[in-house]
């Protein structure tokens, strides 16, 4: 069967994020870009279902400006077969990726999607389950660990009490957590191989998906600042003050 | 129009966060009903006809939605949906698996883990790790929103709504529960607890977070950890605090061999008190906490230990 990944390009996570000063979002110029971390590690999930003979073929996604290329190439890099972008400068939200998703999904066939469980920018963590909705499939969110035979796939989730293990149908949608796996890094061969591997530019148009945002930002703002408190020397001079100070123990 | 409150439960009670979601919903209107689907949920729906704010509870009686399976769950919710203007969950990991679920079968938007109602159709969330907050209006017809527990106060118990029995409906077959390997604590949730203790990649091992069970039972506290502690194995998944763990915000958080990278802080910089205990002054986690030691944790903590011991 085919995997099909998803991959967004996002404000590299060692990046320090700063707010625009008119407030109308985060400043995005001149900062280094990455895959979102959770993608990683579909996209390796995936490799990984290839590699034991499990997957027949890895195709990553993203969807967005024409950047996304460069994020797409990072996942061929790692060893996925070809890419398709949804190619847009609109500001894309879930609902709308997931649509956008939906519709490679019904053209391509996969018997599997991994996303990441939430992109590091705006931290939704919802494109997974609502594209599961949308297709009417099952979905194994925030996967600690996956198990696919048979028609079916294991699922071990990290959830607020531990871990949970459901069976769900497929075709699936899963979704990434922290714990799923570690992603490799590309060798320099396989990127270079990587620029030869196909990329398809769409169009949402051409999908016939309406990506008009649902919720309006009014603002962006920086959040209250938390003021640094002081150094003690000594923890009797620290429970002296979380005593009779702050009054918490 | 009605609000209705989804709630997860454990068969006895609801969650204590589904309080919080109450609080939440009150600020989005005034008549708030709270849905309790479950297999055997009678005293679970009974525990939120308690909560204050509640105007109805809706019981919903299946097996299918014993084990919370958002395939099942959903369907459920959508058929309720129309009438009402909001659909609200705790941003948990109920809430997260099953509102995107239900919001897109809607063909809504969803607004995630809000930690302001600034009105019915406005709210505020933070993205980037909280290090920016985003304020965001929807437009559509139902809303459905995830609210982070920890930013609304819950109300007192001694509410009597009435309980009203919904019909079910057949198991979707898409997936099933297989088992659950939760951790076994004798120690307050951490997301409730009063007073939260974090290790991090300083702990060094799993063994050494026996240290800090000692302290936290002498604090009568919650256990947490670091997202760098966790993937090293010393504690298990589900005591990570940070962006894309659980969200905590005690009266005392203390960190302990713990640097705050920005994952984490996202996690707890809401606590009242922060204490950091971590042998590099320059770690960010001095940046935001109220009392900072430096210095090497294996011997303060013990002290620390048994110093809160004698009052």
């Amino acid at each position: 069967m085919k995997v099909l990944v998803a991959v967004k390009r996002v404000i590299d996570y060692n990046v320090k994020i700063r707010v625009k000063a008119d407030n109308t979002g985060v400043e995005t110029a001149n900062v280094k870009m990455s895959m979102n971390p959770f993608d990683e590690i579909a996209v390796e999930e995936a490799l990984r279902m290839k590699e034991k003979g499990l997957a027949t073929e890895v195709i990553a996604f993203s969807a967005g400006p024409a950047q996304c290329q460069e994020t797409i190439r990072t996942a061929l890099a790692m060893g996925a077969d070809r890419g398709i972008l949804v190619q847009t400068d609109a500001e894309l939200q879930p609902l709308a990726v997931a649509k956008l998703l939906k519709a490679v999904v019904d053209k391509e066939q996969p018997g599997l999607v991994i996303v990441g469980k939430q992109a590091i920018d705006d931290d939704s963590n919802q494109t997974g389950q609502m594209l599961a909705a949308l297709l009417g499939w099952s979905q194994g969110t925030f996967a600690n660990k996956l198990h696919v035979a048979d028609g079916s796939a294991e699922v071990k989730r990290e959830v607020d009490g531990g871990l949970e293990n459901i069976k769900i149908k497929l075709p699936a949608v899963i979704t990434t957590d922290l714990r799923l796996n570690e992603p490799r890094y590309a060798s320099l061969p396989n990127i270079m191989k990587a620029k030869k591997k196909p990329i398809e530019v769409l169009a949402p148009d051409a999908l016939s998906v309406d990506v008009a945002p649902r919720l309006k930002t009014l603002k962006v703002e920086e959040p209250p600042k938390r003021k640094a408190g002081i150094k003690v020397k000594t923890v009797a001079e620290l429970v002296d003050k979380l005593r009779n100070e702050a009054g918490v123990i | 129009m009605a609000i209705l409150v989804v709630a997860a439960h454990d068969g006895k009670t609801v969650r204590a966060n589904v309080a919080n979601a109450v609080a939440a919903a009150t600020q989005m209107g005034s008549d708030v009903h709270v849905l309790v689907a479950g297999s055997n949920a009678g005293e679970a729906a009974k525990s939120a006809a308690a909560l204050q704010g509640v105007a109805k509870v809706l019981q919903a009686e299946d097996a299918a939605y014993a084990n919370w399976l958002a395939e099942d769950i959903a369907p459920l919710v959508v058929k309720l949906a129309p009438n009402y203007s909001h659909v609200v969950m705790a941003a948990d990991s109920v809430g997260k698996n099953i509102a995107p679920r239900v919001a897109a079968l809607l063909d809504v938007a969803q607004i995630s883990e809000a930690i302001q109602v600034v009105s019915p159709d406005t709210f505020v969330r933070p993205i980037y790790a909280g290090n920016a907050m985003a304020t965001v209006q929807s437009g559509d017809k139902v809303k459905v929103v995830t609210i982070r527990p920890t930013n609304f106060k819950a109300g007192a118990g001694g509410g009597s709504a009435a309980i009203e029995q919904i019909g079910g409906a057949a198991a979707s077959g898409l997936s099933s529960f297989v088992g659950a390997e939760l951790s076994k604590s004798e120690r307050p949730e951490l997301t409730s607890a009063k007073i939260v203790v974090s290790g991090g990649r300083g702990l060094a091992s799993g063994e050494n977070f026996k240290m800090l069970e000692t302290l936290a039972d002498k604090l009568g506290a919650g256990l947490g950890a670091s997202r760098a502690a966790v993937d090293a194995g010393y504690v298990p998944n589900d005591y990570q605090v940070g962006q894309t763990g659980k969200v905590v915000a005690p009266d005392l958080y203390i960190a302990i061999g713990i640097s705050g990278a920005i994952q984490h802080l996202a996690g707890m910089k809401d606590s009242k008190t922060i204490v950091a205990i971590n042998k590099d002054e320059e770690a960010p986690i001095f940046q935001v906490a109220d009392y900072g030691i430096v210095g090497d944790l294996f011997q303060i903590v013990p002290e620390l230990t048994a110093a809160v011991e004698k009052k």
